[in-house]
């Protein structure tokens, strides 16, 4: 039985905060094909696409037929819990301030074996349901759940240390004035985060959605504008070393592309709150993160950023945008670079266009607020790493691992 | 397509092994392999009175050598052989360094081949050879736990133990007999007897793996040389005769589990090819890594059923002066594991009780000795396997 988290205690500030230490990171360029499956959460399997055959670990060669076509596609996630142990001395740093610590051996449905950390509600005999998910190292690592929903089953120690769930966690949501903000704001308090600090910018400027949040306990309205550096500094020294998951969902989206916009004061705009508004809050509150990557069972663990998916591939009818975006987006995986000492882990949320003012003229599919915010949650609570919300971000997203080059030329002529 | 005819392994007449050399081992050591090594190969000079020159042959195990292998230590040393090999197999080095060896004499490409297992042991080599041990370790073993062989092997026992019903008695019994043989060996690093309920009430390593399951890496070299019985004669020095060898990797690889090795598909030949059967053999040497390993082999050369070790263990002694001698010199478990001289040291302790040159206890009468290797678990399972019949000269 997994035991339920505890709401953590106030923190002794007499006791020095243990400094986070990684699990080993190298890997084969051929194993960083699970890395990808790990990140978007998706369960496959090494594959020939020669003879078809399953392998694990990952081969730069298949061990039936000699192919090279390896690829990874989907497959069972079941199999039985063969063997287990209890590994109670290591020399790595790492895992010897965590031990004991079970790992397993699971054959698969799919006939490979595949070495796994356990999940505490199984035993060696059991059906388990494997999984990939990214270690604090940022790699991918397997873990056997039981195949069946336990009690409480988020809570396991070992899996704590691969998801980033929410719960009893103090989130950082930077915009409240925005309809994302205040749906993430709903979706924390119902995954039971402990406080929800919400930014908001000029907070004299009447915001009537946000008045019925208001009185929600563990909410703090706080002021910030990540296009003022100063607000910023002044919540960063106040919360700074509170905050465990930052959601930036501030953004500036405008129509119109390069030509059709005269002058570069939206662009700009577009830039300070996207790309420099990134900038700023990463340099207030990022380094405080990584220092406390391992502080306890609610330690620092994520940065959300909520992206649009022509961060990826530049849509004309939002031209500048796209490119504010994929600056923001480029920034992101330097800061998921620089954070990945602390453990903490970049989350990219991808969405379609949402459903707001500023895509008012934009044909459906469109994705709600609501929609971003429960994909948030969800992707903290499985640890994921790139997440596409919506028909067209999905669709983006395959159509680009299929032809960029067709995705250019299609999207110059939606609008 | 086209069957393959395979054709039987040919016998090594008039090739035999000799000039058993243990480098004392030491926990852990401020020198490089190199060194170890070195004194190995001068043990080697000085027992059989030869000049350097007079090595044309050299094959090396080590897992610390690096950047180097075994090229650089010509040089090194001052050798200049016609027939050179670098073996980094662990477990298996010694069987297979015997083989490789034995081949290269017989058909002329050297005379003298010093076959050597060196590896040193700095305060923190462990943890850096396990680390970066194997790709595949790397990509799927260490990132989970990172509890090294132990924790391998321990999957691997505990579903021995559920499939066959062994218990930890059985293995602690193995342990408690190769340090009863230990106790009379001078070099062997554990001094102390072991009893079973000490063994039974050790700490928890790696469920259900304890510590007197586990071997103690530490630094040392072993070594023999392959040569021709006539020019060990002329030399002076005792010899066994190599009566047969076998040597499979990855064998059953679609088991999902380890529990069986490649002894047992060649083991009739390995039989046959020396013209003896199991009853005839005078005492075993196993890899003895884990005990698990030791029963396992046991199982695969023959001596019991598949799954029927934890009887056979419960019916002998396994001490040199009883029943089924086994790790007569105490093996890994008491000697010590210094890296692939590991892989050596039961094919070493072999030539010395064939030879009448243990430092300690000798079986008596022993006219056949069977050497098992074992080793390279680079994900989840030993790769290599190999054995040996040695028979006195």
């Amino acid at each position: 039985m997994t035991k339920p988290l505890q709401r953590p205690k106030r923190k002794d500030p007499t006791k020095r905060t243990r400094l986070p230490l990684l699990p080993q990171g190298a890997r084969s360029r051929q194993a960083q094909l699970l890395t990808r499956t790990a990140a978007e959460g998706r369960f496959e399997l090494p594959t020939c696409n020669a003879c078809g055959a399953v392998h694990y670990p990952p081969r730069d060669a298949c061990p039936k037929c000699l192919s090279d076509t390896i690829v990874m596609s989907p497959a069972s996630p079941l199999g039985t819990l063969l063997a287990e142990t209890t590994v109670r001395v290591s020399p790595d740093v790492f895992f010897r301030e965590r031990m004991p610590w079970r790992i397993g051996t699971v054959l698969m449905e799919a006939g490979v074996s595949v070495v796994a950390h356990l999940h505490c509600d199984v035993a060696a005999g059991q059906p388990v349901r494997l999984a990939w998910h990214l270690d604090r190292s940022g790699q991918a690592v397997a873990f056997a759940w039981p195949e069946q929903e336990t009690p409480n089953m988020a809570d396991d120690i070992q899996a704590r240390e691969l998801t980033l769930d929410p719960k009893f966690r103090r989130v950082l949501v930077t915009d409240a004035r925005s309809a994302v903000g205040q749906a993430c704001i709903r979706a924390f308090a119902e995954a039971g985060s402990a406080i929800i600090f919400a930014g908001l910018a000029e907070p004299w400027k009447p915001c009537s959605d946000l008045d019925v949040l208001r009185k929600m306990s563990g909410l703090e309205i706080m002021t910030l504008d990540v296009t003022n550096g100063d607000t910023i500094t002044e919540l960063a020294a106040e919360i700074g070393a509170r905050v465990d998951i930052v959601v930036n969902t501030a953004e500036h989206v405008r129509p119109g592309g390069i030509l059709d916009r005269p002058g570069i004061t939206v662009a700009r705009e577009e830039l300070e709150t996207g790309y420099l508004g990134l900038v700023r809050l990463a340099q207030a509150f990022a380094p405080v993160m990584r220092f406390r990557g391992a502080d306890g069972t609610h330690a620092a663990c994520a940065w959300v950023n909520v992206l649009s998916i022509f961060a990826q591939a530049n849509w004309p009818a939002y031209g500048a945008f796209s490119a504010a975006q994929a600056a923001q987006l480029s920034a992101s995986h330097a800061l998921r670079a620089e954070l990945r000492p602390g453990g903490v882990r970049v989350v990219n949320v991808f969405t379609g266009p949402l459903d707001t003012n500023w895509f008012q003229t934009v044909p459906p599919p469109k994705v709600t607020p609501t929609q971003v915010a429960k994909a948030i949650v969800d992707a903290l609570k499985r640890g994921l790493e790139d997440v596409y919300v919506g028909d067209v971000a999905e669709d983006l997203r395959a159509r680009l691992a299929d032809n960029p080059k067709a995705v250019e030329r299609d999207l110059a002529n939606e609008r | 397509m086209v069957a393959i005819k395979t054709t039987p392994r040919m016998t090594y007449d008039g090739v035999v092994v000799a000039m058993p050399i243990t480098v004392p081992y030491q926990r852990y050591s401020i020198k490089a392999a190199h060194w170890w090594i070195g004194r190995a190969l001068q043990a080697v000079v000085k027992t059989a009175k030869i000049r350097l020159a007079d090595i044309d042959g050299l094959a090396v195990s080590s897992f610390t050598l690096a950047p180097d292998s075994t090229i650089g230590l010509t040089q090194h040393f001052g050798l200049s052989p016609r027939w050179l090999d670098h073996i980094p197999l662990g477990g298996a080095s010694g069987i297979v360094a015997l083989r490789r060896a034995a081949r290269a004499v017989q058909s002329g490409d050297c005379s003298i081949a010093v076959c050597v297992a060196g590896d040193t042991n700095h305060v923190d080599s462990f943890r850096r050879t396990l680390s970066s041990f194997s790709r595949f370790a790397q990509d799927a073993v260490y990132p989970y736990g990172a509890g090294g062989p132990n924790a391998s092997f321990a999957l691997i026992m505990s579903h021995y133990m559920a499939k066959t019903g062994a218990t930890r008695e059985d293995f602690g019994k193995l342990a408690v007999a190769q340090r009863t043989n230990a106790l009379t060996v001078p070099h062997a690093l554990f001094k102390k007897p072991l009893t079973l309920e000490s063994y039974l009430s050790a700490r928890a390593i790696s469920d259900p793996i304890h510590l007197f399951d586990c071997v103690m890496p530490c630094a040392g070299a072993e070594a023999f040389v392959v040569t021709r019985a006539d020019i060990a004669k002329d030399l002076g020095v005792p010899y066994a005769r190599i009566l047969s060898t076998i040597e499979r990797h990855n064998a059953f690889a679609d088991d999902p589990i380890q529990w069986r090795g490649g002894w047992a598909v060649d083991r009739d030949e390995l039989y046959g090819m020396a013209g003896v059967s199991v009853g005839d053999v005078d005492f075993v040497q196993t890899y003895d890594d884990y005990p698990v390993i030791s029963m396992m082999q046991l199982e695969d050369l023959g001596l019991c059923e598949k799954g029927a070790a934890p009887t056979f263990v419960r019916a002998n002694t396994f001490t040199t002066d009883g029943s089924c001698p086994h790790n007569t010199c105490g093996g890994q478990l008491s000697v010590g594991q210094a890296g692939c001289a590991g892989g050596y040291i039961g094919l070493v302790e072999t030539i010395r009780q064939l030879t009448g040159q243990t430092s300690g206890a000798t079986v008596p009468d022993a006219k056949i000795g069977l050497v098992s290797g074992f080793g390279m678990i680079t994900y989840d399972r030993g790769l290599a396997s190999g054995a040996a019949l040695l028979g006195r000269a």
